[in-house]
């Protein structure tokens, strides 16, 4: 087979086929991998809220309530246990981590106490900010229990309660800061009941 | 305010090639000369804020109201592609010098991933039309920046006595490394 | 040719990664530990084999002066059907590699070996040299994970060896150029020895 000449006509032709058997096949691609991203996305989301507000047996991403503030939005889902609230599962977010932004789950019991909270996205630095993460350091357990109202939501350094992760005190202040907001939005929320 | 610290935050404290690992390749490739380095960071600067520009109104005037997201990447690169092949028609006709001393990078930015890498992260990090093209600028100037500086410490370089097997792009990564290093000190500046 | 010459080439004599220093931005930025080092090194691999299997294909019916956006155009849809892929099925490898995927189109190895091979030779030929660099580039981001990995926080794919920190110094950035640096001499130290 001789090669395809370098006309006018010939180059445009060729480039536009060419683009659009990709888009095409995106397209198909993209329709099959639609619902595994979503439910990939809401497993995530699922597993954050699990670990924040445990015990629940409805499906709080279907009770779900947003806010926005500073720019953002923040979701808070309901977690019921038969009729009775468990808490609320705040779903927070920072813009002054080290590497940007990074968001949060946070639980409270209906009266404000912090439960648990999950670190659902982040792009902090390994070995240092990511201490963050439950399970890699002890960080995020001092949170557990405490409430906002006696416990202030910001590092030792600004004389807050906040025992610092050790060389990450921008990404433990985003974190203080993320958790701040949460409280804020679950108390805004309590108020419109 | 905001805009100065988008600009000091891409120079310094997550510098695009030290901290982001964006244009390795002409960072390591035309560092030799301090004369080409300039030259690169020319053409780059100028590709970049204007190839942000264009993807960023392309992806919310076109991408994001006809929901193909997912036609991103090929769009952008096909935007970046022609637009390197049309500021270097432009340049040729208004300014024969600049082309002169641009020309021979611009074929090169094409496949220059922090032109690119820029452009996807103005549009994730969800700035809008005027911080990204201050971010793009910032970028630029710390592309500019480690190029310009590291080339002059690989011009000292050649003339002392490396060891044998250091000798080229390997002692050229460990000076990036202390670089890297020297640069973490803008850590938490903003 | 030889086919097996032309897979193992890939490996060590013309390794995309230590020996002809291409792909530099995915090698620094993503091997922070050698899982994250051997997914993108494994979508990278299905990019390059893919596209040159197309490109090979495709060769003689795209006119030589579009040739490079036509073949830009078939890489990039490659990787974003990676990056679909990757985003269903396997949620945190893809916000560990975040950036990084979408940049593979400017991965010079891939558009390097359309170029400089699939668009002379078989069809056969292309998906064996695809396989072999990439093959060759994954070995490699494994290996500096691997290394980063051991030394900055003393694990091992994931599993802690040593308890504490490390060097923390190996998993920030610096410490991906250092690594790189050394791991090149060591290549060319071996690479001599064998040849």
């Amino acid at each position: 087979m001789s090669k395809t000449e370098s006309t006018f006509i010939n180059m445009t032709a060729t480039l536009v086929v060419v683009t659009l058997v990709a888009a095409g096949l995106l397209g198909s691609v993209f329709a099959l991998t639609k619902e595994p991203i979503r439910l990939a996305e809401l497993k995530k989301k699922n597993k954050a809220i699990q670990i924040v507000v445990p015990g629940f047996d409805n499906e709080p991403s279907q009770e779900v309530k947003s806010m926005f503030v500073d720019g953002d939005s923040i979701y808070l889902y309901t977690a019921r246990k038969g009729e009775a609230v468990l808490g609320t599962a705040v779903e927070t977010f920072t813009n002054k981590g080290f590497s940007g932004e990074f968001k949060l789950m946070v639980g409270f019991a209906p009266d404000g106490t912090i439960i648990d909270i999950a670190v659902i996205k982040h792009s902090e630095t390994p070995g240092l900010g990511n201490k963050m993460e439950k399970g890699k350091s002890d960080f995020s357990v001092q949170f557990m229990g405490k409430h906002p109202d006696s416990f202030k939501l910001a590092v030792k350094k600004d004389r807050g309660d906040v025992d610092a992760i050790t060389a990450s005190t921008i990404t433990s202040r985003a974190y203080c800061d993320a958790v701040t907001r949460a409280y804020e939005a679950f108390m805004e929320s309590q108020k419109e009941n | 305010m905001q805009y100065i610290l988008i600009i000091i935050a891409a120079v310094f404290v997550s510098n695009i090639v030290l901290n982001q690992f964006l244009g390795i390749c002409p960072f390591i490739g035309v560092s030799s000369k301090v004369e080409t380095a300039i030259g690169m960071t020319g053409a780059v600067t100028f590709v970049m804020v204007i190839a942000t520009l264009v993807t960023y109104l392309i992806y919310y005037s076109v991408l994001v109201p006809l929901d193909i997201v997912y036609m991103r990447t090929i769009t952008f690169i096909l935007v970046i592609a022609s637009l390197v092949q049309l500021v270097e028609i432009i340049l040729k006709k208004i300014s024969p010098p600049l082309y002169q001393a641009l020309g021979i990078f611009l074929p090169l930015i094409t496949t220059n991933c922090a032109v690119l890498g820029v452009a996807v992260l103005a549009v994730q990090k969800d700035f809008s039309l005027l911080e990204s093209v201050f971010y793009a600028t910032g970028n630029a100037l710390g592309f500019g920046l480690a190029l310009i500086t590291f080339s002059g410490i690989r011009e000292q370089l050649d003339l002392l006595n490396v060891p044998k097997r250091l000798k080229g792009v390997p002692i050229a990564f460990i000076v990036a490394g202390l670089m890297a290093l020297a640069f973490m000190g803008f850590a938490g500046m903003v | 040719m030889n086919q097996w010459k032309n897979f193992s080439k890939g490996l060590l004599k013309e390794n995309a990664v230590f020996v002809l220093i291409l792909g530099m931005c995915p090698t620094l930025g993503v091997t922070t530990s050698a899982t994250n080092g051997l997914g993108m090194g494994l979508a990278t691999t299905f990019v390059l084999i893919m596209s040159n299997l197309v490109v090979s294909l495709v060769k003689n019916l795209i006119p030589d002066k579009v040739r490079i956006p036509a073949f830009i155009v078939i890489i990039a849809a490659f990787v974003t059907v990676v990056e679909l892929v990757m985003k269903g099925y396997v949620p945190a490898l893809f916000d560990a590699l975040g950036l990084f995927i979408p940049l593979i189109v400017v991965n010079c190895v891939v558009l390097g070996r359309a170029e400089a091979f699939a668009s002379k030779n078989t069809v056969w030929s292309s998906i064996v040299d695809g396989a072999g660099m990439g093959i060759g580039f994954t070995m490699a981001l494994t290996i500096l994970g691997a290394v980063r990995e051991l030394l900055g926080s003393g694990a091992f794919f994931g599993m802690k060896l040593i308890s504490g920190d490390g060097l923390l110094l190996f998993i920030l950035p610096p410490g991906a150029f250092l690594a790189l640096g050394y791991l090149i001499v060591l290549a060319n130290m071996i690479k001599e020895k064998t040849s």
